[in-house]
């Protein structure tokens, strides 16, 4: 046994793994590589402010671009912080 | 009316400069007014590919900056008299190429010539950017190699972003795609990847195929471009692929290992 095969898992050819790798990375990279160039700047201020409102840790807020074909869409996800359990409401009705 | 095509890959060493000199004087020897501009700025090579270093007096840059007119910088040919080469400078100055110098040059080329092949730098940056901007089509030379064809991939992004015609909105660049250095016996064997692997990945036709061949080596070392060599696979190569980018149907040549016999393998061992 070569020491290569260690590198070639199920014995598939090199060229086929370089294939796959192409494919898989590709598809992330095209999705990703149209980015407008106002994107860091529209990241950085959406962060900002968000922060000025909750407070969150810069990492708890991603703001993701993709595009795919004819459409682009802008996916911001903020992780809020776990919220203190309100105080119970008694009503009356007097 | 004048086209403007880029040689170009993002990555470096795929046979860029190799294939602007053999485009070059293919579409000259076929009788096309053609010039080669070389926008390696710092790197200049094309000369010596092509032949012409020791007839270098003023280049591309000179030119740009008002120090020459382009009729004291244009080489032209011994061999072929349609043919002109337009070298690079040597200086470091990463600035010297400046979007209104290189649009001038370009316009004032166009009166004169059928083709002009810019031979683009390596990289994403301003040289590549440079050669790339005016193209009205663009060959993409790639090895069958992943870092390669990633490469391919990214320049492919930079054309339909970034050059003249999709910042108007004109009709896209033309993209072709020119595989080089495919060694069939590797492919064959699993070692590499196959033409219609990188074809199936990048989406764009295919130009042409030209085998890793020892003629390249030895057709720089001379400063003739390899597609005077007519018997080499490269050389035939390289003819097939101007032939079709000049709308002739030709079948593709190289695929498959060529078969040779032991007679023949013993010469090539001690060519
Ligand atoms: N088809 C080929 N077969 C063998 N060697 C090649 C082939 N094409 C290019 N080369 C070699 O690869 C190297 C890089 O080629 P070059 O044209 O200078 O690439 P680039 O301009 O893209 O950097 C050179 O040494 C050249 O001789
Ligand atoms: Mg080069």
């Amino acid at each position: 046994m070569s020491i290569f095969d260690f590198f070639r898992p199920r014995g598939q050819p090199s060229a086929t793994a370089a294939k796959e790798r192409l494919q898989i990375l590709l598809a992330h990279e095209r999705s990703t590589a149209a980015a407008p160039d106002y994107l860091p700047k529209l990241q950085r201020e959406i962060i900002d402010l968000v922060t000025k409102y909750v407070q969150v840790a810069d990492d708890k807020i991603s703001v993701h671009y993709a595009n795919a074909g004819s459409v682009s869409t802008l996916e911001v996800n903020v992780e809020l912080p776990v919220m203190e359990p309100a105080a119970p409401m008694r009503r009356s009705f007097g | 009316m004048a086209k403007v095509i880029v040689m170009t890959s993002g990555k470096g060493g795929v046979g860029k400069t190799t294939t602007a000199a053999a485009f070059g004087a293919g579409l000259a020897m076929r009788g096309h007014r053609t010039v080669v501009i070389d926008f390696d700025v710092g790197l200049r090579n094309l000369d010596l590919i092509m032949g012409c270093e020791r007839r270098v007096v003023f280049d591309f840059i000179n030119v740009i900056n008002g120090d020459a007119r382009l009729n004291q910088a244009l080489i032209r040919d011994k061999r072929i008299g349609e043919l002109c080469i337009l070298p690079t400078s040597q200086t470091r100055d990463k600035d010297a190429l400046t979007k209104e110098g290189v649009e001038r040059v370009l316009e004032e080329l166009k009166a004169d010539f059928d083709y002009i092949i810019c031979d683009s730098p390596a990289g994403i940056e301003r040289g590549a950017l440079m050669a790339l901007y005016w193209a009205d089509e663009a060959v993409i030379v790639t090895n069958p190699e992943v870092s390669s064809v990633r490469d391919s991939d990214r320049i492919l992004g930079v054309l339909q972003s970034r050059s003249k015609r999709a910042e108007e909105g004109a009709e896209p660049v033309k993209e072709h795609l020119l595989l080089t250095r495919y060694d069939a016996e590797r492919v064959e064997r699993g070692e590499m990847l196959k033409v219609d692997d990188v074809l199936e990945i990048l989406a764009i036709p295919l130009l042409g195929i030209i085998p890793e061949s020892q003629s390249v080596l030895k057709a720089s070392n001379l400063g003739q471009p390899v597609i005077f060599d007519e018997v080499s696979p490269a050389g035939q190569a390289y003819a097939d692929a101007v032939g079709r980018f000049l709308g002739h149907s030709i079948e593709h040549r190289f695929t498959r290992p060529e078969r040779r016999g032991l007679f023949q393998r013993l010469l090539r061992r001690t060519a």
